[in-house]
Formats: C-alpha cells, structure tokens, sequence
C-alpha cells in the first residue's frame, strides 16, 4: 500500500502517461490549469483563483488515483517477486565434463553455467539452474516455486525428469543437463511475469485503446470547439462571457472515458494476477486473453474426467459361489495389495458386505505380492489360498492346479471389458469365485462443469489411450461433446489442427514429452509443472499444481479479464450523460440563463456545479479499484443472457450512479461551504 | 396529428416494409452476379458496358484498387461537372442562355453532386440550363448513388469471404447498380411522376400573362417567366438515389416537382426505399437474413422516437404568437399548405434521416426542437437509412462498435458474422465516425470565428448559430439539405462547404474499404452458444444505445447552444 503510494506519484512521469493516451489528456490538462491558477494568483486570470485551484488539484487527484490503481495491482506481483527472488540467489554448483556422478568436479556459480553444461547436484543442495536429469533419482522440495511443501520425486528418463532452478534436493542426488543459460530460467521468466515487467499490451487491449482514443478525439473536438461556439454565442446575445478554459480542461476531462482509462492496466496487470493465485504461469497476456476466446477444450481422461485410478465397483460372482463369499476373498486377496485398485476391492467389499478390514497380521495370512512371472497377487491364510489377476494369468493358475475356467466367467470377464472396465478374477486353487469389475470412476461434479462450459459455448473433448468402446461409455456418462480415443500424439495434434482449420481455438494440457506438438500447436497449452522441461517450453502457461482441471478455471479467468474491461468501458461512457447536465448549464449560466433548465439536479452553483462532476469523475476511480482488482464475478451464463446482465448494471447503473453521486458532492460542497 | 395524418404515417411505413423486402432480395441477386426477370432484357446492357470498360463479369480486385477505382471514378465526375458547368454559356441545350458558373459555386456544385450530397448553393432554374442538369447533375444522381452501393456490397463481401485478398470489382459493381437498379427503377418512377403532374420538357420557359399585373422599379410587370424543363427524370433519381438536388430552387416545395399529395408520398417513400431494402440485401448475401432485419429494425427504433419529437413539435403552436388573437394551432410558418404539419414534420425526417436532403418545406422556420431532430439525424452520421449504400455501411461500422464493448461484456474476443474484431477494424470503424464528427464541428468552429463565416447569418444568436450548425452538419454528413436562412452562396461557404461533403464522402469511403479488405482476409470462426447473437433485440437494443450515446456525447454542447437553448428561451 505504502510502495503503492510511492508509485503513484512516481508514474507521474509523462513518458510513462504517453503509453496512455486517456490519461495523457488529462496530465496535459492538469498541467495546463495549475498554471492558469498562477495566471490567476498574479490577477490575469480568467476567474477566480479558488476555483480554478480546486479544480486543478482535483485533476491532479485523478491521475493520481489512476496511477495508484496501477500500482496497486503491480504491487501484489513485486510482493510475489520478492519471495522468488530469494530462491535466486546465486549458488554454487558443481559442473563435471562428462554427465556422471563421480567424474570430476569443478566448482562455479550458477550464473556462469550454460546450456548443454552438465552438473552434480547433492542431497541438501539447491538446484543451481533449470535442468533435464540425465542420472539419478531424489526426492525435490519445489515449495520455492509451488508452495507446495511436501516434496516430489523426479527422475532420469521419462515424464517426471525435468527440475526447475532455486527448488532443493532433500535426498540422493541427481546430475543435470542444464537447460537454459542464466536470465531465461524458469524462475526468471516467473519473476518478470509476475511483475509485469515485460507485460505488453494484449490485442483486445490495443483495440480498446484506439477506441478510446477515438472518444477522447471526439470529447476534445467536442469541448475545444465550443470556446469559438460560446464567443459567438456571447457576442450575438450581448450577455456575459465566453466559456472559460478552466471550465473547458474540467468538462474534457470529465467526458474523456478516465475511469477505464484509469483502471485498463490495472484490469490486465490484475488477471494476470489471478492466474498466479490460481498457480498458473502465463508466459504472456496474450495467452490469458486468449483463454478466455477457447472454443474447444481437449482434456486428458485421466486424472481430469475420472479419477486417477480404477476403482472396484460390482463383484460378479462365479456359478456355486455368491457375492458375499467372492467379497470375502476378494477383500482377503487384497489385503495385502496398497496399490488404490486393491484398497478400492476392500473398501467395496466393507460397504457392500460389511466385510471387517483386517491387517494381514490380524488374520495371520502369509501376503504374495504381485509379480511379474505369475502376474497375481493374493494371500495365504488358513490352508487357503487366494489368487487374483487378469483372466490369463488366473487361467494358467487354475489349470495348474487341476481345475478349469469356467465358460460363464469367461463370458462375464469378455462384458465387463467390452463396458470399458477392468475385470479382475479371484479363484483359490481350481475354483474361480468370480470377478471383480474394475471401472474409471467419473469425477464428481465433472458433468455439471461440462454443462457449464457448453451453455458458455465450450466444446470438451475427451482424449484417451483406451479403446473407443470404452471411450465411448465414459464419454458418456461424465457428459463431454466428444472423445479421442486410442490417442496417439499425432492424432491428438491432427485433432487440435482439424478445429483451428475451423476457426476455432483450442486448449488442452500436457506434460508428457510427446505432448510437445500438440502442446505447441494449441491456442492455450497448459503444462504441468511436474511435465518434461519440452512439454513446459512447448506450451504457453504452466500450472505449478500440476491439476488438470485447471483448465476450466483458466478460461474462466481469461473470459473475466475482458468482461471487467468491457463493462467499465461502458460504465465509463455512461457516465458521461449526467456530467453533461452538470456542466453544460453551468458553462454557459452567463450567456443563457435559460439553460440552466437542464440543471435536473439542482446543482448550487455553476462552480460548485462543475467542481463537483470533476470530484466525481476523480474518486469512481477509487470506489472501482478493488472491482478492477478482483475482476467482475464470472457466471456461466449464454453471451445474450451475461450480456443483459451487465448492460444493466453497467449501463444503465453506469447512467444513474453519476446523478446520484454529483449531487451527493455537491451537497457536501454546500454544508463544507466551499460551494 | 388528426387521425388522417396517423393512417397516412402508417401506411407509408407499411409501404416502405412491404417494397424494402422484395427489392432488397432483388438487389442481392444482381449484384451476386445471379439472373432475375430482368436479366434478358437487361444483361445484353450490361455487357455491353463490360465491354466498352474493358473488364469482365467475374473480374475481382483487392481492396486497395476497389478504392483507387472508386475515388479515381468520382475524380473524373468531378471534374467533368465541373468543366460543363464552367462552359455552359458556350454550350447548346441552354435555351434560356444561362452564361458559365462561377468557380467557388461550380466547385461546391461539382464536390456536392459528386458525393452524393446535393447541396445546392445555386437556384436551378435561374443557374443551370437544361445540358448540365441533364449530363452533369443526373449522371452523377445516379453514379454516386451506385458507388455508394457499391462499396456496401464491397464490404459485406468482406464478411462474407474467407481468407480472400479480395473484395469484388468496382467497374463490375457500379454497372450493375445502374443498370440493374438505378436505371429501372427511375425509368418508372420517371413516368408515374409525369402522371403526377411532374413537368418534362425540352422546351423554353413559358411566359404567362399574369391576371393582374404588378409593378416594380421598372415599370409594370404583365407577364411572369415559368420555368420548365426535364424535370420528372432527375427527380426520379434524385429521391431514389437519396440525392436531393432539386430541379427548381424551391425543391420538392415546388408545384412542377412535387404537384400532389400522392406524389408527395410517392417521393417519399422513393427516398427511403432503397437504403431499406439494402439491409435485406445485406442479409441476403452474408446468408442470414436476421442479419438484415436487426440492422433495418435498429433504423427504425431511432428512426420513429424522432419523427414522433418532430411531429409533436410541429403541431404544437408557436409561444411567440401567443396571445395575438390568432389561430396557430400548429407552426404552419415555411410550409407548403398543400402539405400541411403532418407530410412536411415526416418528409423533413425523412429526408435527413436518409442523405437525400431535398425539402417540402423550409427547415429554417421549423420550431427549435422540430428543426433539431432533422439536424441530429443527420449529425448520426446519415445512418438511420442514410445514403444509399453509405447509410448502411456506416451503420455497419457503428455495428462493428457496439459489436466489440458488447462482446468484451460477455467475455470474448468481439466477432460480428464470424469475423473477429480486433485492433485494425477499430481503427478503420473509429476513423470513419470520427471524420464526419470533426468536420461539423470544425467546420463551424471556422465559421463562428471568421467574419466571412457570421456574415452569412441571417438570425444572429442561438438561430443563426443553428443554421450554421445545420449547413456543415449536411455538408459534413453528405446529406445535402440547407437550413435556409443562411447565405452560403459567399466564396467562404462554397468552398467550405465543398471541402466539408469531400471530406465526409471519401474519408469514410476509403476506411470502409481497407476494413472490408481486412475482414476478407480472416478466418470464419463458427457461431456458438458463447457467441454474442447479432441478430436478437438485445443487440438491436445494444446497437441503438452506441449510435444515440455517441451522437448525443458529440453533440450535445453544440446543440446546446442551438436549437436547445432557443427552445428554452421561447418557452422561458
């Protein structure tokens, strides 16, 4: 707040109000009256040195206001920056020629090591520089960039090898492959972003520039014109004077759209915020803006529409068995059994059977872990002996004991896959108890969101390895427009090229290394931060939870940020009709007293009237800070039907508000006798 | 309003709806390049034209040569009006041996009829003879008006294209609005108007002996001069075209252009009759025609409140002959009897509502609120209806605005019928309501402040302050009609007047066009539920509100000092 103060002033600097060509107005327009109030001080004045004082540092006030929103929104970002810069002291590393362990070591710091350098990072070290691990296993503390304290595993070779710069290695070791030279790290790419820095205006913002920069023509035109207009009126009527300039910076400055002027890069500077609260790093405005426009959304099955993992669902019992007793083995077999899938077969049974979770201890059984040779797993207990695995591997081990498949199993096992689950088969020794069916468990609430995203005018389509029987039944039932199925990374990136061919943008999220194309060809890539460095660099935002659901809030955000620019654009020209009442009677009260007819708000007195409206137009900029901050509420609703809704806040509020809030001053400006 | 003014009202509405939409569909197909009934008899015309031009039916150019085309077009009309009149004295067809026009007054004539606005700064019958009425002024009725309506179908194909670097021919367009359009149409027009009593001839002016002479420093008058000539064929194509240069100085005032009720009607529904169907046109071509009907219906939501406001003022009496003793109950003053409140209040809407600007009555003696909405709509931007053509495609760019600030509200990058609306169709939108707006206000700016620019005035104060505001508002809109009251014969007021219509034709003309070359370049992006619906009332409503607020934001103080003020004094 303090720093925002500080700012405030500082972006008084009219090289920094030029990028602005509103606000820019209205710092000429200050200057210009301060010094027609020292013209008045020393009696060549046009009017009153009060008045023109006071309105002059009301100006001042707006600009001020105006910066002060921009610092504020800035300000949570240099707070973010602050705390990443910590992570970004300069450690030393230990680079070695070639990428092992033991090969020599040469210390340097990390600002000094290159692309295709190598290190060795320890456990308790910090991570020097952005790498791709070429050996080794550790456990990796990242809170410096997630937040998230509890530490993750990253690896050589496969979808979990990338590390980011400032993060700590809490145990083993890992030797690197560095990956950017220093100043393009990860971290400083964060930094900058998060500080706007390097934030260059979005399209859509450039194109409400030029409007308003065609308004503020037009309003200059308007005002400047009308000093010849009331010489000419006061001449031809033989009464009083012509329109002052004093009058004519305030009437300007109030019609010129200020308060969006005012509060559009705090507007931007804020939705980029919110997608850092949110987690999410965007790499540019333009990508939040964009994720607003999405037409098609592709999102992985996995993890985003269902569960991560499959879940037991319906015990189908053998003939001669019942359900109860395949419940009780079954529960036994997976006693032992820590993977989800298994705990899922005993959750099922408890709730289903009430049969008792026990430890393998309590029931004094000898667990079989699952390997790889029989592909079973099981427990021994009581001369039992339970066994469950996929149909092949229960096959072998029924026959080996003597006992046969029995055909009706087979054919329960062969429906159960066709539906898109997993059939597992329980047997003991030559007896097969039946099967336990497998199933994606459909995320809560996912159906309801893809409603939402479809009444927003969001296609979803599914992508997913599993065939398109399968596909097909989970498609249905979490309700998305469309599937992938049997996905390939070139048919994902054919899919994203066939809807662009379309006209359409789309977005999807990625961290696997083969999501590169794909991730680089869509409109909006979400990488997961746990992803490969390809897939991060490939895409354009990267989401530090790693949450693919994401996504839909990622869009919400984008969609926010232009709907907060557009209805205070229209609040802000709204506005202007109630100034108009205020300050055209009160301009030309000497020339035609009969004007001031039009004063509906019986305003005291032409000054106060004007000094009022100038007030006005100065503090809508601070009541509307925290709404530009926080971004207008987002609501899932059809274009017309969200349309509607703010017209008549904004607008038609944007018209009523001014004549409320003028006549509020003015009366303030009465009691405080400064009318 | 008696009740006969209401059915009369009615029934030209009725009127207008029920010729727009065939027509309008008629228009698409001519210039889609599809047959209609009168492809037989006219397509041999048409190619006969394609051949002599030198360019070929399916000929298709970028936006830049549709433009250079355009001006290059005009240029040459301009100078060739401006040639015959400055020769007239030495060429035939002038029975009455008009000599040549004076420079300042042929250029403002030749920049006034080359932009389709039709200002008249001279009195026809006493300036102009029969030669250069008929080659220079009624070619360019219907010239201007066809390249009015052919950058319109330049820019919907803009729309309506995908990923194109081009935007039709001009050649091929202006041919076929003439030939398909203009030329028909006017042909009947022509001929129902003789019925009406509407004069065409070749022959001198009639002398007349009057009934009862009268004397003036000269002696005694016996007989009166009246004038004639080939009257019916340009007024034809003076309303339809939405040119409206009279024949006769007294404009459609006078007996010999607009005899009757019933022509009256006729004219006016010629006038609006075009740029309303243009809007079915549109949405025929771009394949929606919602489209069209939204646009038309948005027309229309400006259009009545303000011929209501005109009518109402009209027919109330005039405050300062109160208390004289005498029966006013309606401001009969500057208008013809054989009209009366309601057909004059309705042609004045009319005519400035479209670009026409031909009058039945002088707008100078309307009351201050009365004479205010013909100001206004024409300070709009000449966009409810409008020129033929230009009425239009200006409404398109108030579309492309209202488009973006209700698109940012819902959340989307803008986009009007799949194309996206984005930094350059703001600037070239911007620019094209800016340049009208600059003008008028400029323009009277100069005006107020230069002695040449009072001298003209006729009414010092809030009056002549408006008849300055409303000749640079007509000027600078490219509507054509005067105000009256104003003498804008002076050096100052023809060339500035001139300069003003030039600006306000081509300035606008040249941004509409790039846009239609940027629109065709992009990417048709399918419609969705999250897709603002341009064709429902909420937009119409949206639509509205961005024409009203920003001709009312412009506006407002200079017609505060006008006719608002003026209004308020008289009624004190």
């Amino acid at each position: 707040m303090k720093r925002a103060l500080v700012d405030a002033v500082k972006k008084l600097d009219p090289r920094h109000q030029a990028k602005n060509p509103v606000m820019f107005v209205v710092e000429v327009g200050s200057a210009f009256t301060t010094l027609l109030f020292f013209a008045a001080l020393l009696g060549r004045g046009e009017t009153k040195p009060g008045f023109v004082a006071a309105i002059s540092v009301w100006l001042w006030f707006t600009l001020l206001f105006a910066n002060f929103a921009e610092a504020m929104a800035e300000g949570r970002g240099k707070a973010q920056a602050d705390t990443l810069r910590k992570a970004k002291t300069d450690v030393r590393a230990n680079q070695v020629s070639v990428p092992k362990r033991d090969a020599a070591k040469s210390p340097v710091l990390a600002s000094q090591l290159r692309k295709g350098e190598f290190v060795v990072v320890e456990a308790g070290e910090t991570i020097p520089c952005d790498g791709e691990i070429v050996d080794g296993v550790a456990s990796v503390d990242e809170s410096a960039i997630t937040g998230e304290s509890a530490p993750v595993v990253r690896e050589s070779g496969g979808d979990r090898s990338a590390v980011t710069g400032g993060t700590r290695v809490l145990s083993d070791w890992l030797v690197l492959r560095v990956t950017a030279n220093p100043g393009e790290s990860f971290l400083d790419r964060m930094i900058s972003m998060v500080e706007g820095a390097k934030r260059q205006k979005t399209p859509n913002e450039i194109a409400l520039d030029i409007l308003l920069a065609a308004l503020t023509i037009v309003f200059l035109l308007a005002t400047v014109t009308l000093l010849p207009y009331s010489r000419y009126g006061a001449s031809a009527a033989g009464q009083g004077s012509a329109v002052t300039m004093t009058v004519l910076v305030a009437l300007l400055v109030c019609l010129i759209p200020t308060t969006i002027g005012a509060l559009l890069s705090a507007i931007g500077i804020a939705g980029m915020d919110r997608m850092i609260q949110a987690n999410v790093i965007a790499t540019s405005g333009r990508a939040v803006e964009a994720a607003g426009d999405v037409d098609v959304l592709l999102l992985d099955k996995t993890g985003t529409i269902t569960l991560g993992n499959r879940q037991a669902t319906v015990f189908h019992p053998a003939p001669g068995a019942t359900e109860k007793s395949l419940a009780e083995a079954a529960s036994l077999a997976s006693l032992a059994d820590e993977t989800p899938e298994g705990r899922s077969i005993v959750v099922l049974a408890k709730d289903k059977h009430g049969v008792a979770e026990r430890r393998v201890d309590e029931v004094g059984g000898v667990a079989i872990e699952f390997s790889a040779q029989t592909r079973m797993s099981g427990i021994d207990v009581d001369g039992r002996e339970l066994r469950k695995g996929a149909a092949d591997a229960i096959t072998k081990y029924v026959q080996g004991h003597g006992g046969s498949f029995p055909s009706e199993v087979r054919a329960v096992v062969e429906t159960v896959a066709r539906k898109g689950g997993t059939p597992l088969v329980v047997a003991e020794k030559a007896t097969v108890l039946g099967v336990v069916e497998l199933k994606d468990i459909v995320k809560t609430g996912i159906k309801e969101r893809f409603a939402e995203l479809r009444s927003m005018g969001i296609k979803t389509v599914m992508v997913t390895g599993d065939n398109p029987l399968t596909a097909a039944a989970i498609a249905a039932e979490a309700g998305v427009d469309d599937y992938l199925a049997e996905a390939t990374p070139e048919a994902k990136l054919a899919l994203i090229r066939e809807h662009q061919a379309g006209g359409r943008l789309v977005a999807m999220t990625g961290d696997g290394t083969n999501d590169a194309p794909a991730l680089a060809q869509a409109d909006v890539a979400v990488a997961m931060n746990t992803g490969t460095q390809a897939a991060k660099e490939a895409g354009n935002m990267v989401d530090l939870d790693s949450n693919p659901t994401k996504l839909i809030e990622i869009v919400a955000i984008g969609k926010q940020l232009l709907i907060t620019r557009g209805a205070l654009t229209t609040f802000s020209i709204a506005n202007d009709i109630a100034k108009y009442f205020a300050i055209i009677p009160a301009a030309f009260a000497t020339t035609y007293p009969a004007l001031g007819r039009l004063n509906v708000m019986h305003l005291a007195t032409p000054e106060s009237a004007i000094l009022s409206a100038v007030i006005f137009n100065a503090v809508i900029i601070v009541f509307l800070i925290p709404l530009a901050l926080r971004g207008i509420k987002y609501r899932a609703l059809g274009a017309e039907a969200l349309l509607r809704r703010n017209l008549l806040v904004y607008g038609v509020g944007g018209v009523l508000v001014p004549f409320v809030g003028v006549k509020l001053i003015d009366m303030a400006l009465v009691v405080l006798h400064l009318a | 309003m008696t009740g006969r003014d209401g059915l009369q009202i009615g029934l030209y509405l009725v009127a207008l709806l029920a010729l727009a939409w065939p027509l309008g569909t008629y228009m698409a197909r001519v210039y889609e390049g599809k047959d209609t009934f009168l492809s037989r008899a006219l397509g041999p015309v048409e190619r006969l034209f394609f051949r002599a031009m030198g360019v070929r039916a399916d000929d298709d150019t970028t936006w830049k040569d549709y433009a250079f085309a355009a001006i290059a077009f005009n240029a040459l009309g301009f100078f060739f009006v401006y040639a015959l009149q400055r020769l007239q004295g030495v060429l035939p067809l002038n029975p009455q041996h008009l000599p040549g026009v004076a420079p300042e007054l042929a250029f403002n004539t030749a920049s006034s009829f080359t932009t389709n606005t039709n200002w008249q700064s001279y009195g026809g019958e006493t300036t102009l003879g029969y030669l250069v009425q008929a080659l220079a002024l009624t070619v360019q009725n219907f010239v201007s008006a066809a390249t009015g309506m052919a950058v319109l179908v330049a820019l919907i194909r803009g729309f309506v294209r995908k990923e194109s670097s081009t935007i039709g021919c001009f050649w091929v367009d202006l041919v076929r609005g003439t030939v398909h359009v203009l030329v028909p149409l006017s042909f009947v027009f022509a001929i129902v108007l003789v019925a009406c009593g509407v004069v065409q001839t070749w022959s001198p002016y009639a002398a007349s002996s009057l009934l009862e002479g009268t004397t003036d420093a000269e002696g005694r008058i016996g007989e009166s001069l009246v004038a004639l000539g080939p009257a019916a064929s340009q007024v034809a194509i003076k309303n339809l075209g939405t040119n409206g240069g009279g024949f006769f100085n007294a404009n459609s005032a006078h007996p010999f252009e607009n005899p009757t009720a019933l022509s009256n009607f006729l004219v006016m529904l010629s006038i609006l009759v075009l740029p309303a169907a243009l809007c079915h046109t549109f949405g025929a071509m771009v394949g929606d025609k919602r489209q069209g009907w939204a646009l038309l219906a948005t027309m229309l939501a400006l259009f009545l409140p303000l011929l209501a406001v005109c009518l109402w003022q009209e027919g109330a009496p005039n405050p300062s002959l109160a208390g004289l003793g005498l029966d006013h109950a309606s401001n009969m003053e500057g208008k013809e009897v054989r009209f009366g409140i309601a057909s004059s209040a309705l042609y004045a809407t009319v005519t400035t509502a479209a670009s026409n600007g031909s009058v039945n009555a002088m707008h100078d003696s309307f009351s201050p609120l009365g004479g205010l909405v013909p100001m206004w709509l024409m300070q709009l931007g000449e966009i409810v209806f409008g020129g033929v053509g230009s009425g239009l495609y200006g409404m398109l760019m108030f579309a492309i605005i209202a488009v973006f600030v209700a698109g940012l509200m819902v959340g989307r990058t803008p986009e009007y019928l799949g194309k996206k609306i984005e930094a350059y169709e703001m600037k070239m939108a911007s620019l094209t309501v800016l340049v009208p707006a600059a003008t008028v206000l400029v323009g009277t700016a100069i005006a107020v402040s230069c002695s040449a620019g009072r001298a003209g005035v006729a009414n010092p104060g809030p009056h002549g302050f408006s008849e300055i505001l409303y000749a640079f508002s007509s000027a600078g809109n490219n509507n054509g009609s005067a105000f009256g009251g104003l003498g804008a014969g002076s050096v100052f007021y023809t060339t500035a007047l001139g300069i003003a219509m030039w600006l306000a034709r081509f300035w606008i003309m040249v941004p509409v066009l790039a846009l239609a070359g940027g629109l065709a370049k992009k990417k048709m992006i399918p419609a969705s539920a999250g897709t603002l619906p341009t064709h429902r009332p909420l937009f119409v409503a949206m639509l509205t509100f961005v024409v009203v607020v920003v001709g009312a934001l412009t506006f407002i103080p200079a017609l505060a000092l006008g006719p608002v003020v003026e209004h308020l004094m008289q009624h004190g």
